[in-house]
């Protein structure tokens, strides 16, 4: 009976495909963006996730300024030296220590370039950033010191420079200098960002300073937390170390900032979840537009349907029955409206997935959700006209013009 | 058992109260045995159809008693008589009240889907009640393909293929020409005479009430005549 039910539905609202389609627009629209939303949002926070946990555990960074990150941060605020990385190593909280500098070059190999992000480190950022190698070998300590004129590069710029060959031992050219290849990263996938953390290239922090940079600065300190120490007593070291060595009173605010990288996730993920949350609302507000236009349309069909009710309420059908026929239509409705809206926002995800560069994660969970969703809209909104529809007269209904 | 199939007592209908009261059926008395078929007559607005409806289960009377095969209907609720009007009873009206855009086949099984009937049981008995109105062929034909006297026998075929007791007609000519009136006239006097229907029938025509075995007159919601009638008579 029910099956029955369901393949009337279906003619009926076959015989008129354009004002179904129509009719359920707001369910469509509403299930896909929460498809999409939630899907995005997912990705998202995996995405955060995943790059945290690529950076290895307890990794804390500090940069000159109040703020880690933000506009105008670094203006005012002494930048740091490499000193100041030395005098953080000897801390016995900290496992590891090393220096950022940053800049952007392009990389030449043979008649092949590719702009890259080119970072100035020591060895101990490889273990701090997580980063495994694929091929060759670290910075010895003596290269570290001295500067040499070797790198280590990411699979992208690989891929970029020599294809699919081995590039270690080969020299690239970076703006006057040219150095040896000497390793290979393992390749670890878009960041927290969205950014292509394979895009990198990777040199001892004092040949970047002197022969990229021309500067003594360092941008950013990262380190490692000690194993049994927590991540607020290094905190708190740093902080007494740094305020020390430059020079800040008592009383005076720090000019520089140490964040955990953990928290920085986890802010990512509350900042994430809040704006997840916040569109879904949107959506699900176009979800109640949706089931009140659904209702509309049943309401309108009970109306054009009222001598067929009659009819069928003379031939012998229940109130029940007939309350059954329009509810289930109405359900049947949204629930194709919901399939339609899933599809679509599973398809707006994907492109989004694409275009911010962060996985693309169907959640089942979520889909069905979604369509338990579409089928509750169609049952509530369409309850009040299969009402309507069953406490018709049959003698009025007959009669009906 | 053997009282009438359809007993009327008393049966009054009113409509509206205070000064604008009407008395559609102001005590009816009719006893309705199986197997007969009545022709109900009398002026518009006599109460006709009122009667037919209550005699149908799709109205209730203000007042009186109403036995349908020795049930009292009038202590049934709602479903009570959805279920009585889905096992004894079948409709034919004057405007044919066939689904639109559905075909003759699928208005004909719409009674057997409230019966319960499996899918493939329901198509044969509906085939078998097209047939029996001469309709082979047509099942796939939907109403606005078929002629007026072709869409009253889907009708019929839709009230015979519940194999009901009684077969309810008001005015069911009364869309069609004189020859297509016979057409339909022959075939429920073949459906009385064959297979023992009780037909009771509307009709404003003397020559359609010929058919039937007897007459019933109403003015003013009451029966003022009621006597055999017809060529089976004598
Ligand atoms: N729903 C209603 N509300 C108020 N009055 C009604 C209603 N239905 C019928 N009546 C009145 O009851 C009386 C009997 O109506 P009914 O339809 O039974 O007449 P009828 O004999 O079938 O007439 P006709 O030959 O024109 O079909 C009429 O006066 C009519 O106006
Ligand atoms: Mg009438």
């Amino acid at each position: 009976m029910l099956w029955e039910t369901v393949r009337l539905a279906l003619t009926a609202i076959r015989r008129n495909v354009l004002r179904s389609f129509l009719t359920v627009l707001g369910v469509v629209i509403g299930v896909a963006a929460v498809i999409a939303m939630v899907t995005v949002g997912q990705g998202s926070s995996q995405q955060v996730a995943s790059s945290v946990e690529s950076l290895g555990t307890n990794v804390l960074i500090v940069r000159p300024g109040t703020q880690i990150m933000g506009p105008g941060s670094r203006n005012s605020a002494p930048p740091f030296k490499l000193a100041d990385v030395t005098a953080l190593g000897d801390l016995p909280a900290l496992e590891a220590v090393a220096p950022v500098v940053t800049t952007s070059e392009t990389a030449v190999f043979g008649n092949m370039n590719r702009m890259t992000s080119v970072t100035g480190t020591t060895a101990a950022y490889l273990d701090i950033g997580g980063w495994e190698l694929a091929r060759g070998r670290r910075f010895t300590s003596v290269e570290d010191r001295t500067g040499a004129n070797v790198c280590i590069i990411g699979e992208t710029v690989r891929t970029a420079l020599f294809g699919a060959t081995d590039p270690t031992g080969e020299k690239i050219r970076l703006k006057a200098i040219s150095c040896e290849v000497i390793g290979l990263l393992v390749a670890k996938g878009a960041g927290s960002f969205g950014q292509d953390q394979d895009d990198i290239v990777i040199m001892p922090v004092r040949t970047v300073q002197r022969r990229l940079l021309g500067s003594q600065d360092v941008s950013t300190i990262m380190m490692q937390v000690a194993p049994g120490v927590s991540s607020d007593r290094a905190i708190g070291d740093i902080q007494a170390l740094l305020r020390e060595r430059r020079r800040i009173s008592l009383g005076e605010d720090d000019n520089f900032a140490v964040m955990d990288m953990k928290e920085l996730a986890t802010m990512l993920n509350s900042v994430n979840a809040v704006l997840t949350g916040l569109l879904s609302s949107v959506a699900a507000v176009s979800l109640l537009v949706g089931g009140i236009g659904i209702m509309n349309i049943m309401l309108v069909s009970v109306t054009e349907r009222t001598r067929e009710i009659g009819i069928r309420l003379a031939v012998g059908a229940e109130a029940r029955q007939v309350l059954m026929q329009f509810l289930v239509e109405a359900v049947v409705l949204s629930v194709l409206g919901g399939v339609i809206g899933i599809a679509l926002g599973l398809g707006l995800a994907y492109v989004a997935a694409q275009f911010m560069a962060i996985p693309f994660t169907p959640g089942l969970g979520t889909i069905l959700l979604a369509f338990g969703f579409s089928a509750a809209v169609g049952m509530v909104f369409g309850f009040f006209p299969a009402r309507a529809a069953a406490r018709l007269d049959p003698i009025e209904a007959l009669h009906h013009q | 058992m053997t009282g009438p199939l359809i007993e009327l007592k008393g049966i009054t209908r009113h409509y509206g109260s205070g000064e604008a009261l009407v008395r559609a059926l102001d005590g009816v008395d009719l006893a309705i045995g199986k197997g007969e078929f009545v022709a109900i007559m009398g002026p518009s607005g006599s109460g006709k159809s009122t009667a037919m409806n209550i005699i149908g289960c799709l109205d209730r009377p203000t007042g009186g008693s109403y036995r349908f095969n020795g049930v009292e209907v009038g202590t049934l609720d709602q479903d009570q008589r959805a279920i009585l009007r889905r096992h004894f009873l079948g409709f034919v009206f004057q405007g044919f009240n066939l689904l639109p855009r559905t075909t003759a086949l699928e208005n004909v099984e719409l009674p057997l889907i409230y019966k319960g009937q499996p899918r493939a049981e329901r198509r044969a008995r509906a085939m078998d009640a097209l047939a029996r109105v001469g309709l082979q062929g047509r099942e796939h034909h939907s109403p606005a393909e078929l002629s007026g006297g072709q869409q009253q026998r889907v009708a019929i075929a839709r009230a015979l293929a519940s194999e009901p007791m009684v077969i309810l007609a008001d005015e069911p000519t009364g869309n069609l020409d004189t020859k297509r009136s016979v057409e339909i006239m022959e075939l429920l006097v073949r459906l009385n005479r064959d297979a023992g229907l009780t037909i009771v029938m509307v009709t404003h025509e003397e020559d359609m009430a010929a058919f039937a075995s007897r007459l019933v007159v109403f003015t003013d919601g009451r029966v003022v005549r009621d006597e055999a009638v017809g060529e089976r008579v004598g």
